[in-house]
């Protein structure tokens, strides 16, 4: 059971790969990235993750000490969170000029990426 | 390539990348376990800076550049998605007209928790150093707040609400603002993003230094950076183009179309 949430990771990000693969619709595929990119959320916290141990955020309560999570893959993945959001946002406003120009949002009826 | 050659190639390239994964992850350290490096020297780093929430302290001081550079990423992205959805030649801007209903409980609910919303949003910024937190997901909660407007009902009010250009100079505001405590770290410590001021009392709101005010500078860029993206999905969505329109003649494919209102020049 020790390894099982770095299972879960490769997982998502692999589940979400076969979506964009399957992908019928460009907004499905954008999701699906996010999928994958959930993924190493999941491997991130896993990494930084200790039995018993407390969230790294101080107080009253809890006086300063070491039986923390990890705080700096905490701190990672919020940058990851961000540049997800971000990627969604650009990829999204690409699925629209697509679809406007194209006149579909299906990526197989693409004429001008098919090779 | 056909959909199920695809799937075929695909299939291959997944059972190769899982077999690696699987041979990694049995060699790492196992889940949940006591040996945490970076953690054992972030949390006296934190400390020793007066900051409580040790994730705020990775953050905005021990690793501030990067945040720097994530900052970035999220002004370029805000810029290129304006211009992809900016308005093309060809189109003309519809001014949606009043229809479909609103629940008039949607709407009691939308202007109730409009300034709840935007006080936790204010809250989550202002306390990022203390509790979990900080200006990332406190910017993102105050764009939500303002967007409650559009869910009742009221686009108009939204758009009078939220003067776009105010926003873009937000955003703009907020990004130079991150750098500028970066440079007066420079002038006064000799170092980028140095902690310059003064730490303040642990666990209290005036503590941890430059990290509160790093914290506002990117709730500030993150909510008007936010805001704007909205703004550009939602203007592209009552944009409707001419070319549709002449494809499908006898009527639009959008239920919020009403008078044109001129065509949009190219920006």
């Amino acid at each position: 059971m020790s390894v099982y949430p770095y299972f879960v990771a490769a997982w998502l990000m692999l589940v979400g790969g076969y979506g964009i693969v399957r992908s019928r619709n460009l907004v499905h595929a954008v999701v699906s990235l996010s999928v994958a990119q959930a993924g190493t959320y999941v491997l991130l916290l896993a990494v930084g993750y200790q039995r018993g141990a407390l969230a790294p955020v101080f107080g009253s309560t809890t006086k300063p000490n070491k039986h923390v999570v990890d705080p700096v893959v905490q701190a990672m993945t919020l940058t990851d969170i961000v540049v997800s959001a971000t990627v969604t946002a650009l990829l999204l406003a690409l699925a629209v000029q697509v679809n406007k120009r194209q006149g579909t949002p299906d990526p197989d009826e693409l004429q001008a990426l098919k090779g | 390539m056909s959909r199920s050659a695809r799937l075929v190639v695909f299939l291959i390239g997944a059972g190769c990348v899982a077999a690696m994964f699987a041979v990694a992850f049995f060699k790492m350290p196992a889940f949940g376990g006591s040996m945490h490096l970076y953690r054992d020297l972030a949390v006296p780093a934190s400390v020793s800076h007066y900051t409580a929430n040790v994730v705020a302290s990775v953050n905005f001081d021990q690793r501030a550049i990067d945040t720097l550079g994530e900052e970035t990423i999220l002004v370029a992205s805000v810029i290129g998605a304006a211009v992809l959805l900016r308005p093309a030649e060809e189109e003309a801007e519809m001014r949606p007209k009043a229809v479909g209903r609103t629940l008039e409980a949607t709407k009691l609910a939308g202007y109730l928790l409009l300034p709840v919303t935007l006080l936790i949003g204010l809250d989550v910024v202002l306390h990022g150093q203390v509790t979990p937190g900080g200006g990332f997901q406190g910017g993102v909660i105050l764009a939500t707040g303002l967007h409650l407007l559009y869910v009742t009902g009221s686009y108009r009010a939204l758009d009078r609400l939220r003067p776009l250009e105010l926003f873009d100079t937000g955003e703009a505001v907020g990004a130079a603002a991150f750098a500028g405590v970066g440079i007066a770290g420079i002038v006064v410590a000799g170092n980028f993003l140095a902690n310059i001021v003064p730490g303040g009392t642990f666990g209290q709101l005036l503590s941890a230094g430059t990290v509160p005010i790093l914290n506002g500078a990117v709730g500030l860029e993150v909510g008007c950076g936010i805001v704007v993206l909205v703004a550009h999905f939602l203007q592209q969505d009552i944009i409707i183009s001419a070319q549709a329109e002449q494809a499908k003649p006898g009527g639009s494919s959008e239920p919020q179309a009403g008078e044109r209102v001129g065509t949009a020049e190219r920006s």
